[in-house]
């Protein structure tokens, strides 16, 4: 892991948006150092399309300052877009064309031409495995091969920022890990980049992460961190009936969450109960429950706590 | 000089796109052929063989000569035989035949007293009535004017015929000479006309489906992160379409002239011009629609919504001059209209740039008026 230079990328202050009458984005305050890369991890509808568009200048801010690459927005969208990669969450390249034919469009849009606009191909060619595949269709590919394209695209103009909106939601695991090895390669390479995603394992990756439920930040900080902050301990436990159990469980305010995981359940008690195994096993249930279990918190009980709090807020 | 690097990779990629698009391809070429073959051919306002029934109550010679006579003018053609009339009417309920003639059982006393007949008596008042009956009824389904019009047309058919005389060659009451199109062949109105009409329907739903085409694949998402700019987008995707409709403009006037024999007169300037312009009026006019319409299929509905009154009221099949004031005014607001009046004048009847001019004129001011209105609305689009 590359340790954090103190330089930020992104700075935004009070980060607001109203669509109307609804706050999709609620007074966020932002810090994003360079180098690393920066989850948003939340619900769908929680906000992190429109804080990205905040952030890339599609979208004017209702209230709040931000900086990103010493731009201030919205006032100099058009320069900061030179300098920013975006790879959007569904496939937007062009199916009928190429994949040379659509780098080769993505980087004249970006004013590269003639010798450098191949030699740049050449480079993301053996960069992103896509030699053998510079004459295919992008529509007769597979969401693996898609995504390196995109990527391909995405960072054609070498942005020192990039953005990633839920990049892996269409392609099978090996993909996936192969992809997230070539984000390590670019932040190496000094790239800072920020990805929305409400994939667990792919946020567990990030430098920082940021919880976002309605609008609001509810934790940030790193995904190990946050697990041990989260101000809960997890127990799986065994019942013949996890259905009943769960719902016994949940009407206990102690409990936070119950949820099934075949035939166990998993159980997160708040840390204001001692020792949640034999309190757990206490309980005069109807469904008995056995081989009581404490176990290590994922990031997924860090994301139920916290936009459970969240909720609670008025 | 970035901005037009921009504008010529957008035009490069939907040229590429379009040579992909193999049906949109074949669509280009065939479309103003086949239409040519179809409207050059079908559109004849000149009706001729209408299936007719006969009704014969005077089952005489004369009759039958009659019906001969009738046959001959090759207006009808008599496709059934009835007795009664009830007969005939329920042929025509049934569409079988759009008219029917009746021949009175009376026809000799009739054709005897009859003006038609020329028997040198002199003109029957028409209070008279004996002498003002006519020799033979037609019994019309009227709800096709045309037909209608075309029999209405037999109503004082000479029948010196019958009586194996020369017809009395009467001295017309006006002189009408024809300047042009002297044969009165259809094809020469109509083959200019479908310029406007191809035109229209192709550059209006080409250039609305592409650029919605791009909002509906999401490459949309795409482009507005990067540096190009609505405007450069929407240059770069419409100048491969000017080309098609010269293209096509120039299919559908080569082939008329080949296969119909529509003059072409020298004024090419005259005719690039107006038909340029007209390219771009429509193309304009496609691209605020693809500002309103959210998919492809919208794209589509708006775009028929154009082409109807572009068909109907812009002069390509009835006269401009002949239709209410109303649709006259919807008429003027239409390129199409415009366009129709400009390329049949340079055309047809030879005139010049300058003798063209209100019409160029109002096509070049809809084409600013379009592209004004249609890069607002994108930018309010793009947030």
């Amino acid at each position: 892991m590359t340790a954090p230079v103190a330089e930020a990328v992104i700075e935004a202050q009070g980060l607001t948006r109203r669509f109307g009458s609804v706050t999709a984005v609620d007074a966020l305050d932002l810090r994003v150092e360079r180098g690393t890369i920066y989850g948003f991890l939340g619900p769908n509808g929680c906000g992190k399309t429109t804080t990205v568009r905040m952030l890339t200048g599609l979208l004017t801010p209702s209230a709040g300052t931000v900086s990103v690459l010493g731009h201030s927005l919205p006032r100099d969208a058009e320069r900061l877009k030179r300098e920013i990669g975006y790879m959007t969450q569904h496939f937007s390249l062009y199916t009928d064309l190429s994949v040379r034919e659509n780098l080769s469009f993505v980087g004249s849009v970006y004013g590269l031409g003639g010798r450098r606009l191949r030699a740049r191909l050449d480079e993301l060619f053996a960069l992103y495995n896509l030699a053998d595949l510079a004459g295919r269709r992008a529509g007769a590919m597979s969401g693996g091969q898609r995504q390196r394209l995109a990527l391909a695209a995405a960072t054609i103009h070498a942005p020192k920022l990039l953005f990633l909106d839920e990049p892996t939601s269409a392609v099978d695991p090996e993909s996936r890990r192969d992809f997230w090895e070539r984000l390590f390669d670019l932040v190496d390479a000094g790239t800072t980049i920020l990805v929305s995603t409400h994939y667990m394992d792919e946020a567990e990756r990030c430098h920082r992460l940021a919880i976002l439920s309605a609008g609001r930040i509810c934790a940030d900080g790193s995904p190990r961190a946050l697990m041990d902050a989260m101000g809960a301990n997890v127990v799986e436990l065994d019942t013949p009936d996890p259905r009943r159990a769960k719902q016994a469980l949940t009407a206990l305010p102690q409990v936070l969450s119950a949820a099934q995981l075949g035939a166990r359940l998993r159980v997160l008690v708040a840390d204001s109960v001692a020792d949640p195994v034999a309190w757990l096993a206490a309980q005069p249930l109807a469904t008995p429950l056995a081989s009581l279990e404490r176990v290590r918190p994922s990031l997924e009980d860090v994301f139920v706590t916290s936009t459970r709090v969240g909720e609670a807020r008025p | 000089m970035k901005s037009l690097g921009r504008i010529v990779a957008v035009f490069r990629k939907e040229l590429m796109q379009i040579r992909r698009d193999r049906v949109t391809l074949g669509m280009i070429v065939m479309l103003p052929f086949v239409q040519l073959l179809l409207f050059g051919y079908a559109i004849n306002t000149d009706v001729r063989n209408i299936p007719a029934a006969v009704v014969d109550q005077s089952g005489s010679a004369l009759g039958r000569i009659l019906t001969q006579i009738v046959s001959a003018t090759q207006v009808v053609d008599f496709v059934e035989r009835f007795d009664d009339p009830a007969a005939a009417e329920r042929a025509i309920v049934t569409g079988r035949v759009r008219a029917a003639f009746i021949i009175p059982p009376d026809l000799a006393q009739r054709l005897v007293r009859s003006p038609a007949a020329g028997h040198g008596l002199a003109t029957p008042r028409a209070t008279d009535e004996q002498l003002s009956r006519p020799v033979a009824q037609w019994i019309v389904d009227g709800s096709d004017t045309t037909i209608a019009a075309s029999i209405k047309a037999l109503r004082a058919m000479p029948l010196n015929e019958l009586f194996d005389e020369a017809s009395n060659q009467a001295t017309p009451t006006f002189e009408v000479v024809l300047f042009y199109n002297p044969e009165q062949r259809t094809a020469v109105n109509i083959v200019p006309g479908l310029v406007g009409i191809i035109l229209t329907m192709t550059m209006i739903m080409f250039t609305s489906a592409a650029i919605v085409r791009e909002n509906e694949r999401g490459n949309m998402e795409m482009l507005i992160n990067t540096p190009v700019r609505p405007i450069e987008l929407m240059v770069g995707k419409i100048i491969p379409y000017i080309f098609i409709g010269l293209v096509q403009a120039a299919i559908i006037l080569g082939l008329g002239h080949l296969i119909y024999g529509v003059p072409f007169a020298d004024g090419l300037l005259a005719l690039a011009v107006a038909t340029l312009l007209f390219i771009g009026a429509s193309l304009s006019l496609g691209l605020v629609l693809s500002t309103i319409a959210k998919n492809q299929l919208q794209a589509m509905q708006l775009t028929i919504f154009i082409l109807l009154p572009s068909i109907l009221l812009s002069g390509f099949m009835f006269p401009y001059e002949g239709m209410p004031r109303l649709a006259q005014h919807i008429a003027e607001a239409l390129p199409a209209t415009h366009f129709m009046r400009a390329i049949r004048a340079v055309v047809l009847r030879d005139a010049t740039l300058a003798e063209i001019r209100p019409d160029t004129v109002w096509l070049g001011a809809f084409m600013l008026g379009g592209l004004v209105v249609a890069s607002l609305r994108f930018r309010k689009r793009l947030g």
